[in-house]
């Protein structure tokens, strides 16, 4: 059953993806709560995150539990340059990407020397220090403050200041990190990723720069991440460190894992999935309440859990199936398997 | 003939052990050279060293009389040697076809840039690189194991697929650690004629191996270990009789 539907999937990809594409965009004209469109467009933010994150945890193979700190870097560098500097959108845009990426390179150095556990701690008190700069540099990030009025982004001169425009902007970044991560993975980059994923003493001995494309790797990373930082400080005209830092890395990494480790369709899943369950967890509580008082008690449970949804999801994810929902699953590969069956059985009739 | 290769006194120390001891060795142009010995000789440091896994504690490595001691293993590899593991070490989620393209990967040059605006470039060598490792799935025999994943394939067929994916590198020297290591008489036997026509392809080879029959046969040139030392050095006849070396052998089993 799964099989078969793998296959179908892996038969009718493109189609798949138009028809994802025009549930996308047709979506804002059909459904226009502001508070859903809200949701879908942290759903969409996050997607963009989890993609990213994927690129070094699904195909690099390296834990990392400080990828917030890159979305919150892209957020600060774009907030700044928007409010103190009155810098345009793009080129908000453009130089978070290149400054995350700095960063990116930055946290890349110690993967040289560390992997598991030990990189999973270093990345971690990473994120910690980054928090703890955005929350002390009073002069440069106002602090717990945070940055108010960010400029809404703008086009070419054109304000996108309706919630359905900025849905489309985010959108754009998605399909455009989608089509970038794509186009990494399926390239002697993206082998050499998960040559090192592999086994990384084969890798250098087939003579791949460990160095290099390791770096390589963790800072196209915290490009895109920093992309969608930057998006998140126009999106909110308002950020400051608690909404960027506070269990963000634990939730991003959570959607990656659990959508599926190299698996981008997965990525997508996770985050969304992941963005709208504690509201829906939210949603049931309060209609519990409407309903009857004598169901406090267990809505208020249900808030609560909101709270520790990712970790749990991410304990369940590594101990029942730790590749993720669709990790193990490879269209092309499959595409291969299946033509290799389709000239086998050709060949058993010809004879 | 031109020497390929040339290991001057190699030393190289783990703490108090010392894994090998002042060990010569000099590989000619389209030799297949034999290094044997007991367990734990010393023969596998011997060849993380010279593929630059480990730096000597002692000695100099020299490729085409180059000073190769102590580079990285993957710009030894650019230079032109490449290696298979003991303990077999592929990319075992990825497919045969792609581990053998990871093994282009100093022969090929598409940036990531290439890869993410999809250039001509990128196009064009990702074709090629398709295509050439294909041949050297057809020469290794695993052709049809292409789209298999490496992890999914017979064991033999994962010690082929390990000399398919060094082949790629396009080596003047292949190091092959073992190569008949879990094999059946068949096999060995197969193997023994793949290693042969390398030979005639013009691949010079080094190998380790415990299979006497296949020492004997296919190496013009044997050097012993036996604790880290050369004790013997010679053609197949000269080894099989030497004292010291049935003694070697005779000594660890009784
Ligand atoms: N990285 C290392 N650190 C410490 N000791 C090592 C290391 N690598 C090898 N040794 C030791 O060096 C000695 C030689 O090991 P080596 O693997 O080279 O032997 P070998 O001849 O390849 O044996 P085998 O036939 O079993 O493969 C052994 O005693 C081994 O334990
Ligand atoms: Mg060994």
């Amino acid at each position: 059953m799964k099989k078969k539907l793998v296959r179908a999937w892996a038969r009718h990809e493109r189609l798949v993806n138009l028809i994802a594409l025009a549930v996308a965009v047709l979506y804002p004209l059909v459904f226009t709560s502001p508070y859903v469109m809200n949701i879908v467009i942290m759903g969409l933010i996050f997607s963009v995150l989890s993609i990213s994150l994927n690129l070094i945890t699904g195909y690099l193979g390296q834990v990392t539990l400080g990828h917030a700190a890159f979305y919150s870097i892209g957020a600060y560098v774009a907030a700044i340059l928007a409010t103190k500097f009155q810098w345009s959108f793009l080129a908000t845009f453009v130089c978070a990407a290149a400054f995350s990426s700095l960063f990116g390179i930055l946290l890349g150095l110690p993967t040289l020397r560390l992997s598991g556990n030990y990189l999973a701690i270093v990345t971690m008190a990473f994120g910690e220090i980054t928090r703890l700069i955005e929350l002390n540099w009073m002069s440069l990030t106002r602090g717990p403050m945070g940055i108010p009025a960010i400029p809404a982004p703008s086009l070419f001169g054109v304000e996108l200041s309706t919630p359905r425009s900025k849905y489309y902007l985010i959108l754009i970044v998605l399909i455009l990190s989608i089509i970038v991560v794509h186009n990494i993975v399926n390239s002697r980059t993206g082998r050499t990723f998960l040559a090192i994923k592999g086994d990384s003493i084969a890798a250098e001995a087939m003579g791949i720069n460990l160095f290099r494309y390791k770096l390589l790797c963790f800072s196209l990373s915290a490009m895109i991440a920093g992309v969608a930082g930057a998006f998140y400080a126009h999106y909110m005209s308002f950020i400051d460190p608690t909404s960027l830092s506070a269990g963000v890395s634990t939730r991003i990494l959570s959607m990656t894992i659990m959508g599926g480790l190299g698996s981008i369709p997965g990525s997508i899943f996770g985050a969304l999935t992941l963005t709208a369950v504690p509201e829906l967890l939210r949603a049931l509580s309060e209609a519990m309440l409407h309903w009857s008082d004598s169901l406090a008690p267990m809505a208020r449970v249900l808030v609560e859990s909101r709270q520790i949804v990712y970790g749990f999801i991410l304990v369940v994810m590594v101990l029942v199936k730790s590749d993720g929902l669709l990790g193990g699953i490879n269209l092309k590969y499959e595409r291969q398997n299946m033509r290799m069956e389709e000239e086998a059985e050709k060949e058993a009739a010809e004879k | 003939m031109k020497t390929l290769l040339k290991a001057e006194h190699i030393t190289q120390r783990f703490g108090g052990l010392v894994a090998v001891s002042d060990v010569s060795m000099e590989v000619g142009e389209h030799q297949i050279v034999g290094i044997i010995g007991p367990n734990g000789a010393g023969k596998t440091t011997f060849f993380n060293i010279i593929t630059g896994l480990y730096t000597p504690t002692e000695g100099r490595v020299l490729f085409n009389d180059r000073d190769i001691t102590g580079l990285k293993p993957y710009k030894v590899t650019d230079l032109g040697l490449a290696r298979t593991f003991q303990n077999i070490r592929l990319f075992g989620d990825m497919t045969a076809l792609e581990n053998t393209m990871v093994g282009m990967h100093t022969r090929t040059g598409t940036t990531v840039l290439d890869a993410i605006f999809r250039t001509k470039k990128h196009h064009e060598e990702e074709k090629q690189c398709e295509e050439k490792a294909k041949e050297y799935l057809h020469q290794t025999g695993l052709y049809e194991y292409r789209y298999w994943l490496a992890k999914s394939l017979p064991y033999g067929l994962q010690r082929r697929l390990e000399i398919a994916r060094a082949m790629a590198s396009r080596p003047q020297i292949l190091l092959l650690d073992e190569p008949a290591a879990g094999m059946n008489e068949q096999e060995t036997a197969d193997l023994m004629g793949f290693i042969e026509e390398l030979q005639g392809m013009g691949y010079t080879i080094t190998l380790i191996e415990h299979d006497m029959k296949l020492v004997m046969n296919v190496c013009e040139d044997i050097y012993v270990l036996d604790h880290g030392e050369l004790i013997a050095h010679g053609a197949p006849s000269s080894i099989q009789s030497n004292p010291r070396v049935i003694e070697a052998y005779l000594g660890k089993e009784a």
